[in-house]
């Protein structure tokens, strides 16, 4: 009975200490809440643990659910910030009370994998893979391929495409790019989060970036499209592909950061308010060295918002544009462009 | 104490006394609790229809019969139909209900007519119902990283040899039918041995002993008195099996495929509803989550469809074998 009554007044003793521990952190914290994109999640989850680090009493948290349940949260009020790979359209935006801020934080290519035995290095022209997604080669041995890879042995084989079963942004800046170069793409699959791929036994879908990344490396003859920062982290062999000056570029952050380097952004404001519109897609950059599919992703802020929360919502994003570009490079994104960071830090200025 | 009616009754010299108002009290709670338990079963039921109706039902408007008829699922022009999900769905549990249900079969026997010493079934019987344990998406991999590269050289010779028959018409290019059925199968296995099982062993010793007096091999013993007289369990265990079949979702969206299309072949990709759901639901907007939920209702419905059925043939066998009324 002694024994009893003991671990009674410990296990009370313990709740009391807990909920009295708890009480003052919960008070002081300037807590941030925010969902969205899975793509930029990785490097957001460390910008956001190193800012929290680095600012006492501010406590950053980030759910990875995809850009449309990040646009659908934002709009419903039930987060801070929201992140999306396809910025927000404007019958979206019109919807934000108190206006949206639309922000390019980092950026990020997408790679061409492929699964092939004694291929290292595989080249692709700009007429050739649009007709691969859309199933009109369907051989790796088609004389267009061997024609644009001399001394490249490829095999008899079935190519089996790999795509997304999920609704994603990746699969919109995909398909964005192939519908710029493509006009039979463009006609029939067309640009969307959710394409209606064309219906063959050797197109097959698998749901997120590693589900995609792990079909392809376990299917031979297989090639499919993920973000560069998954080919990089699993080592997966990436194809070279063709772009608007002629040119076979590998994937890298130098030639990602050539693509962004010609964007430019649209003039005037986003529809119904007086932040500029930085949405830009860059479905097929000029320059010579440009990797061909390279896209921004996008932090949305409320425009109007608590005092409080806006200030150490501005430190964020520059803390974000100054110490975390530096770790861009080594997770698998693309720097953005000094031009970007200066054009970013000045609109944030517009969270009040 | 009129409330107490066997307190009048009682001798005052008997060890065994009435019931206390204590006892009557703590009847009175288990039965509330239990009824509100049961009630809230239903309840919950209720409240899953109601609260998917209801958010399906503009969707239902807008398409009607023509969902579940519909091939296409598209997005971008918000036409949506589910036939190919349907299909997929049917097909894949029926083959995971054959494989497993086979094998699940097989063991219970295995494990429940001495064919081993009792402690050794024991351990049988425990590792089988680990197979429960393990997470869907560990299948979901198990089946990517190890049963495809496993599987791919046979249904290349299936292909090359007997191509022509249609459940082979198609080369494996990695996910599809086949992979996912297994996969199921391996899922649903424990389910159904260890029901079966259970249903063996309640089968009084003394029948087996009477069977073996009649002069009967061990199988004919098996085939012709244990299995009949214990058949209403196992339906049980192949009904609540199938069910899981038809729900699975997470190695399913991993290892059918994901291609809205109909084919007879093992070989080639195709999608379940609760795949579909899986992958559309997080990124869906507002138009598409209607027809997510409609697409769910339909899978309520189809699951709901398939429990009625095992329980009308399990009533059937329970009359014929068993001879309950």
């Amino acid at each position: 009975m002694r024994l009893y009554s003991c671990l009674t007044t410990l296990v009370v003793a313990g709740f009391l200490t807990g909920l009295a521990l708890s009480m003052p952190v919960a008070a002081a914290d300037q807590k941030l809440i925010g969902s969205g994109a899975s793509f930029p999640a990785p490097i957001y989850g460390k910008w956001f643990k190193d800012f929290s680090r680095a600012n006492k009493g501010v406590r950053v948290d980030y759910q990875s659910k995809g850009s449309g349940a990040g646009i659908q949260d934002f709009l419903n009020q039930t987060v801070d910030f929201a992140a999306s790979d396809a910025a927000m359209n404007d019958e979206e935006i019109a919807k934000v009370k108190g206006g949206a801020v639309l922000l390019p934080m980092t950026a990020g290519e997408i790679v061409l994998s492929y699964n092939l035995e004694g291929v290292d290095e595989l080249r692709l022209p700009r007429d050739v893979y649009p007709d691969i997604f859309m199933g009109k080669i369907t051989k790796w041995n088609d004389p267009r391929i061997v024609a644009a890879n001399p001394g490249v042995k490829l095999p008899d084989r079935d190519i089996t495409v790999v795509v997304r079963s999920d609704s994603s942004g990746t699969s919109y800046v995909f398909t964005g790019h192939l519908s710029a170069i493509s006009e039979a793409f463009k006609n029939s699959v067309g640009q969307a989060k959710a394409p209606n791929w064309p219906k063959a036994g050797r197109i097959v879908k698998a749901p997120k970036n590693d589900g995609v990344t792990a079909t392809i490396k376990q299917t031979p003859g297989a090639i499919g499209y993920i973000e560069y920062g998954f080919a990089k982290l699993s080592g997966a062999p990436t194809a070279l592909l063709e772009n608007q000056s002629g040119k076979f570029v590998a994937p890298s952050a130098e030639s990602g950061k050539a693509a962004l380097a010609s964007a430019e952004f649209p003039a005037g404001n986003l529809p119904g308010s007086d932040v500029p519109d930085l949405r830009v897609w860059v479905t097929d950059p000029a320059g010579a060295d440009a990797y061909p599919i390279a896209t921004f992703t996008w932090l949305l802020l409320y425009k109007d918002q608590d005092d409080e929360k806006a200030k150490v919502l501005r430190d964020l994003v520059e803390y974000m544009l100054t110490t975390g570009q530096e770790s861009a490079d080594a997770m698998g994104y693309i720097p953005l462009p000094d031009n970007v960071v200066a054009r970013v830090r000045e609109v944030s200025q517009l969270v009040q | 104490m009129a409330a107490n009616p066997f307190a009048e009754a009682a001798r005052a010299d008997s060890i065994s006394g009435p019931p206390a108002s204590i006892d009557y009290l703590g009847d009175a709670v288990f039965r509330a609790i239990a009824y509100i338990c049961a009630v809230m079963i239903i309840a919950l039921v209720a409240f899953i229809l109601w609260e998917l109706g209801g958010k399906a039902w503009p969707a239902m408007q807008d398409h009607g019969l023509g969902f579940v008829t519909g091939t296409t699922w598209d997005t971008n022009k918000g036409e949506f139909g589910v036939l190919p999900e349907i299909w997929g769905t049917l097909y894949s549990s029926l083959l995971a209900l054959v494989l497993g249900g086979i094998f699940g079969i097989a063991i219970a026997i295995f494990l429940t007519q001495d064919f081993i010493h009792a402690r050794l079934a024991a351990v049988f019987r425990t590792i089988v119902e680990l197979l429960a344990a393990i997470p869907s998406v560990v299948y979901g991999l198990w089946g990517i990283y190890v049963l495809i590269p496993l599987i791919r050289p046979g249904a290349a010779w299936l292909h090359e040899h007997l191509g022509w028959f249609p459940m082979f018409g198609t080369e494996l290019s990695g996910p599809g039918l086949a992979p996912a059925a297994l996969v199921l199968a391996i899922m649903i296995l424990p389910t159904v041995a260890a029901i079966s099982a259970d249903a063996f062993r309640r089968v009084p010793y003394k029948v087996k002993e009477a069977v073996f007096g009649m002069g009967t091999t061990r199988w004919e013993a098996i085939l012709r008195v244990m299995l009949p007289t214990a058949s209403s369990g196992i339906l049980a265990a192949l009904v609540l099996g199938f069910g899981r079949a038809l729900g699975e979702t997470m190695a399913l969206a991993m290892l059918i495929g994901n291609s809205n299309q109909i084919s007879l072949s093992l070989f080639s990709p195709a999608n379940t509803l609760a795949s579909l759901l899986a992958s559309n639901f997080p990124e869906a907007g507002a138009i598409e989550v209607k027809a997510l939920m409609y697409a769910a209702l339909v899978l309520l419905a189809i699951t709901f469809v398939v429990n009625v059925v095992g329980l009308a043939i399990q009533q059937y066998t329970m009359r014929k074998f068993e001879g309950i009324k």
